[in-house]
């Protein structure tokens, strides 16, 4: 069970702002953790604590491809990411590295800022602790619900070369 | 019921005679793509799979482009561990300095993309490659890792968006201003997880560069894929380019479409996006006159060898403004010893543009071009977001090379005609 606070974004974020073009040649995502999110809230990285739990709008992830961002957010200890879409290569980026990542509008749209938010990935059940909403995320299809039960991209290759 | 053109070319690369939209597949690439960072990510993650070769060397094309020449210690230390990566795995297909640019123009300028193929790149514009009647999409680089240890990829079929171009195209008008016009129509998530495809009367007419642009731009409007049915334009590109066969697919009459769109571009303005987003698109008209720090033309969306040719076209004898930086960065080696032979990189020169090798530079927010707090800027590349080219408070406003070549004569936002082009 994941256990947080929640932080509000608003539609179409996009991966310059999660995760600036600067910090790309840097390779250790632990160094460049503290700074995700630095587009929309230069702050975020001092205000933020591991387990926190991004609340945002539509197509979450937009633009570039760089795994820096989903990486970033999980080096740093985001819990999950809450939105009601996400954008296609984030979504693969982030399953694979087991960023947990879940698609529900209705929880986008009610959570609060700063709600306690509990989140059960397996069951997709997002519990919103100060106000007792309980929400669904829609369950994942059954090829990526198998690639997220193995661990993520690395163990699903590893056991495709016969090493695992 | 018909297939689409990107339907039937993930049908064939995953052994089966048809795919449905929402179907997931496991398919084998013609050719994998990894850049500078995205292959350096991928090295990483391969140690972790356990996997110490890459499963065909020829199918693997490694481009360096986002930090070449090396930009900082940090960079010449991660590019040179890319370098000895690609001598340990054999991999003759490498575009290193000297023979380096940005990764969308080389493949199709090398007759690394041919029509049918299954491309899977390691950058967000891999999507580029749909203008040779391609499917071609973007992954971050553990994916890039898989599909280098594997082979395979798995992929969810999209489904498809027609988008129909008709009229003719006026004065200055180019590939940038319908995906423009495409995007500002749809926006930014209007394409998303699926793949479009660009047809019609009007699309016939453009030359392959302004169809690399369209496809380039695809991701900006969420496109899973951008694609375009090969025609004798097509053709004639690929024969002398191709250096193994190819298959050309058509889209069925009866193919299945989740939407359709129609465009009249006869009479249509230079499109412009103002800042924050690619989709916050408006007729140059109405931003005309705004004042610039900074022109940028370059990137894989309009950086090729025709673009550069526009810009000279409206810069020969003239001066960029004196309050207004102006920098060209040719996408790839071979548009640069081009644009040397015509000529072109002397008329930059002389209008007092900084004109530099081929690299993704200021695009990105990497170096060569970087924006200062509350600078404006307009470039001939893809993305506006917030920070992008470099301050938060810095702005960019996307158009083509022609509207980029006349802002910088002017010091501001600036149709052609307003230059006397």
């Amino acid at each position: 069970m994941i256990r947080g606070r929640a932080w509000k974004f608003g539609d179409d974020v996009n991966t310059d702002v999660i995760m600036p073009g600067k910090y790309l040649a840097m390779r250790n995502p632990e160094l460049i953790a503290p700074y995700i999110m630095e587009g929309i809230d230069p702050d975020f990285g001092k205000k933020a604590r591991p387990g926190d739990i991004i609340v945002a709008g539509k197509n979450f992830g937009c633009g570039s491809s760089r795994e820096t961002a989903p990486g970033g957010l999980k080096a740093f200890g985001i819990g999950a990411v809450i939105a009601p879409t996400f954008a296609r290569i984030f979504l693969r980026n982030a399953v694979n590295i087991g960023l947990p990542v879940l698609e529900c509008p209705a929880a986008a749209a009610g959570i609060r800022e700063g709600d306690l938010v509990a989140v059960d990935v397996a069951s997709g059940r997002i519990t919103d602790e100060t106000t007792g909403a309980i929400y669904h995320a829609a369950p994942f299809p059954p090829f990526l619900q198998e690639l997220i039960a193995a661990g993520g991209l690395v163990n699903y290759a590893r056991k495709r070369l016969g090493l695992a | 019921m018909g297939l689409t053109i990107t339907e039937k070319i993930l049908a064939s690369h995953a052994g089966k005679a048809a795919v449905e939209p929402g179907e997931f597949i496991i398919a084998r690439p013609d050719m994998v793509m990894g850049n500078d960072l995205s292959t350096a990510g991928a090295i990483g993650v391969l140690k972790q799979m356990g996997a110490t070769k890459v499963f065909d060397p020829e199918k693997v094309v490694i481009v360096f482009d986002h930090l070449v020449p090396a930009k900082d210690i940090q960079a010449a230390d991660l590019l040179k561990g890319v370098r000895q990566w690609v001598r340990e795995q054999g991999i003759a297909l490498f575009y290193d300095e000297g023979r380096h640019g940005i990764a969308h123009i080389i493949l199709p300028e090398q007759g690394l993309a041919l029509p049918g193929d299954l491309i899977i790149g390691g950058d967000s514009h891999s999507c580029t490659y749909g203008a040779v009647g391609a499917f071609s999409t973007g992954v971050g680089h553990t994916d890039l890792a898989g599909v280098l240890a594997l082979g395979e990829i798995w992929l969810k079929v999209p489904a498809s968006i027609k988008f129909t171009y008709h009229g003719t195209l006026g004065p200055w008008i180019m590939g940038k201003d319908l995906i423009l016009a495409t995007i500002g129509k749809i926006g930014i998530d209007g394409a998303l997880y699926q793949a479009m495809e660009f047809r019609g009367p009007a699309l016939a007419t453009l030359g392959m560069s302004e169809r690399l642009t369209m496809c380039n731009m695809a991701i900006e409007a969420g496109g899973k894929s951008g694609i375009i049915v090969p025609d004798g334009m097509t053709l004639a590109y690929v024969k002398e380019r191709a250096r193994r066969p190819w298959t050309v697919y058509q889209s069925d009459p009866d193919a299945r479409y989740v939407a359709e769109y129609d465009f009249e571009i006869t009479g249509m303005r230079p499109q412009v996006a103002k800042p924050f987003s690619p989709d916050n698109v408006v007729s140059v008209d109405e931003v005309a006159g705004t004042p610039l720090d900074q022109v940028f033309i370059g990137s894989c969306t309009n950086a090729k060898l025709e673009d550069l040719r526009i810009a000279a076209r409206i810069l020969r004898g003239k001066k960029a403004h004196a309050g207004t930086r102006l920098i060209v960065i040719p996408a790839s080696t071979w548009i640069w010893n081009q644009a040397l032979k015509e000529g072109l990189l002397e008329i930059f020169a002389e209008a007092g543009a900084a004109v530099s090798t081929p690299t993704c530079g200021a695009c990105f927010g990497g170096h060569m071009g970087i924006l200062g707090a509350g600078e404006v800027c307009l470039s001939t590349s893809n993305r506006n977001f917030v920070g992008r080219m470099g301050h938060p408070t810095a702005q960019s406003y996307l158009a083509n090379p022609a509207v980029a070549a006349a802002s910088a004569i002017k010091g501001c936002i600036a149709a052609p005609e307003e230059v006397g082009a």
